[in-house]
């Protein structure tokens, strides 16, 4: 599902003393199937950014098109939008409301007038796609999980929408490293499994550097760099000038450059820094 | 003098609707001296806050002793005394602030310990500056970015003139430049006023500059040490759901390709130093 956002402004409380301009003139296409990263310092309208693209905020002025549909349109009707476009906002495990694991999952589902076979085969693979396990779980009380349990409960509740389109506001927040790791190999997962388009919000370089196709820079409400994490985070200076940052693994290459160390500019990972440092090492052997 | 803190063999009980008690902490020793820089990691449900709670008296140990600055947690006619030697700064900022105003949201806790007005308008310009917030005093705290509030609500706290101050995730919410911010006031507050830190954090990054790192796992501590010891863990540490830094990571993994490193490369500018030493 392909989206399209076209000279797309946001302004807060227009005509008051208030007036901020949250978003100004932002044009992005994204194409079907791909796993965007969205980052930026605290305010810089990501959260409003993606709020548009399922209609809980409609643009000042711009389009939104979403397959070819304009959601601005005022026929259009926005639970169909929702459908398609699933959102998981920050710390979404405070949205919790059901009894049991089963009925909260199924929230989403029910209300799309699935049958039951249907409604529960969704809810089992979104419960297999985020590990929990199903007959273990299902009859508890999300609200005794552990903080990781909820935050995965949340998380398959959207999936079991099957979006077409999944925006994550930074899913990871709070999570303790190898759950982090754990939800962020579950979104990707999806991903594959569906070649759904993925936005995600992230203020971890490392991870967005790890797992995007394609990154989106935002800074006082517009997009000022868009590109592979490649082109991306070779903007060390201005990245940090807008109170970003690059991958730890960046760092380290350009203080070797310092040294005369030269190693590949665009890798990321440790795997990678591991891979260019023993190339290094041997070359420099058979000097 | 007596220790910061001092605990001793303490156990914490958790009890549900249904009357199951779970045990979140088990038999936890552990004394924290004046000055120290202490970080404590472990996964998501290893005791870390229900400990840190314990430290100023919002939880009280089920068995074992708790004493701060000598006082015993347990003593009710204390606390006050407790909570203004040791303050806590938690993760969400919106939840901390209380005022409209800055300085009035600074001015709240010496407020309520009675301090004089003169007295307390001086505090809160020098809790202000120590954060670097001074020219923000009169602005509107909800108008701040996340590193800003923070630091207002530190200011709050340093306002109380605490010996110690516990931090439970400050920077979880923030992003990569408000992360900085507050890292740099914490090891400000720990060099420059000498004001006793526990910090409580899931960025292993955070932890390198520390005096002592405690990571605890299913509510008791599992290892102790110099940040260079406990990072050197690398296997271990994996085991516990949590990470080393990054240059720890690349460290372990030349290693085991057979290069000559040191084990406890913790930051890039070690490992800058050691490959050159390899040239």
């Amino acid at each position: 599902m392909s989206i399209k956002i076209e000279n797309l402004t946001y302004v807060y409380n227009p005509g008051s003393p208030f007036e901020t301009k949250a978003l100004e003139d932002i044009n992005i296409e994204i194409e079907s199937g791909e796993f965007i990263g969205l980052i930026g310092h605290t305010g810089s309208g990501k959260s409003t950014l993606i709020q548009h693209l399922n209609g809980l905020i409609k643009p000042t002025s711009g389009k939104i098109v979403i397959n070819g549909i304009d959601i601005t349109e005022k026929t259009v009707k926005l639970s169909d939008i929702r459908r398609k476009v699933g959102l998981v906002f920050q710390y979404p495990e405070h949205q919790l409301f059901e009894e049991t694991v089963y009925k909260d999952i199924a929230f989403g589902p029910q209300n799309l007038g699935l049958s039951e076979t249907e409604i529960d085969q969704r809810v089992r693979e979104a419960m297999e796609l985020v590990k929990l396990p199903f007959d273990e779980l299902r009859d508890r009380s999300p609200f005794e999980l552990s903080g990781g349990q909820k935050r995965r409960v949340a998380i398959a509740g959207v999936f079991a929408m099957k979006p077409e389109v999944l925006v994550l506001d930074e899913p990871t927040s709070g999570l303790d490293p190898r759950t982090r790791d754990e939800v962020l190999d579950e979104i990707k997962t999806l991903h594959d499994r569906y070649k759904n388009t993925v936005i995600l919000v992230s203020h971890s370089m490392e991870d967005v550097a790890k797992l995007v196709d394609r990154v989106i820079v935002m800074h006082n409400g517009k997009v000022i760099f868009s590109g592979t994490p490649r082109e991306v985070f070779k903007e060390t200076e201005t990245l940090e000038s807008i109170g970003l940052g690059v991958p730890q693994i960046s760092y380290l290459v350009k203080a070797l450059k310092k040294k005369n160390i030269n190693l590949r500019e665009d890798i990321f990972t440790v795997e990678e820094a591991k891979e260019e440092i023993l190339k290094w090492i041997r070359s420099n052997k058979n000097v | 003098m007596p220790e910061m803190i001092d605990i001793q063999d303490i156990q914490f009980y958790y009890k549900n609707d249904m009357e199951e008690t779970t045990l979140a902490l088990k038999d936890i020793t552990i004394t924290v001296e004046p000055g120290e820089f202490i970080v404590i990691i472990g996964h998501n449900g290893s005791g870390k806050s229900t400990l840190a709670k314990h430290m100023n008296a919002l939880l009280l140990p089920t068995k074992g002793e708790v004493f701060v600055k000598g006082f015993n947690t347990k003593d009710e006619a204390h606390v006050w005394d407790i909570r203004q030697n040791a303050g806590m700064v938690f993760q969400n900022p919106d939840n901390q602030l209380v005022a409209t105003i800055v300085e009035e949201d600074v001015a709240f806790g010496p407020e309520n310990l009675g301090v004089p007005p003169v007295e307390i308008r001086k505090r809160v310009d020098e809790a202000l500056n120590v954060v670097d917030m001074s020219e923000y005093r009169d602005k509107a705290p909800h108008l701040l970015s996340g590193g800003q509030k923070q630091r207002i609500a530190i200011a709050g706290i340093i306002a109380m003139r605490p010996n110690c101050i516990i931090f439970d995730e400050p920077t979880a919410m923030l992003d990569p430049s408000g992360r900085r911010e507050v890292i740099r006031t914490i090891k400000k507050l720990n060099k420059e006023e000498n004001i006793t830190i526990v910090h409580i954090t899931h960025f292993m990054e955070e932890a390198v500059n520390a005096d002592r790192v405690i990571v605890m796992g299913d509510g008791q501590i599992v290892l102790e040490g110099k940040p260079k010891e406990v990072f050197s863990k690398v296997e271990q540490l994996k085991e516990l759901g949590l990470d080393v830094p990054q240059m720890t990571d690349l460290t372990n993994e030349l290693i085991k390709e057979g290069i000559d490193l040191p084990q406890d490369i913790l930051t890039v500018d070690e490992m800058v130093m050691e490959l050159c030493q390899l040239k």
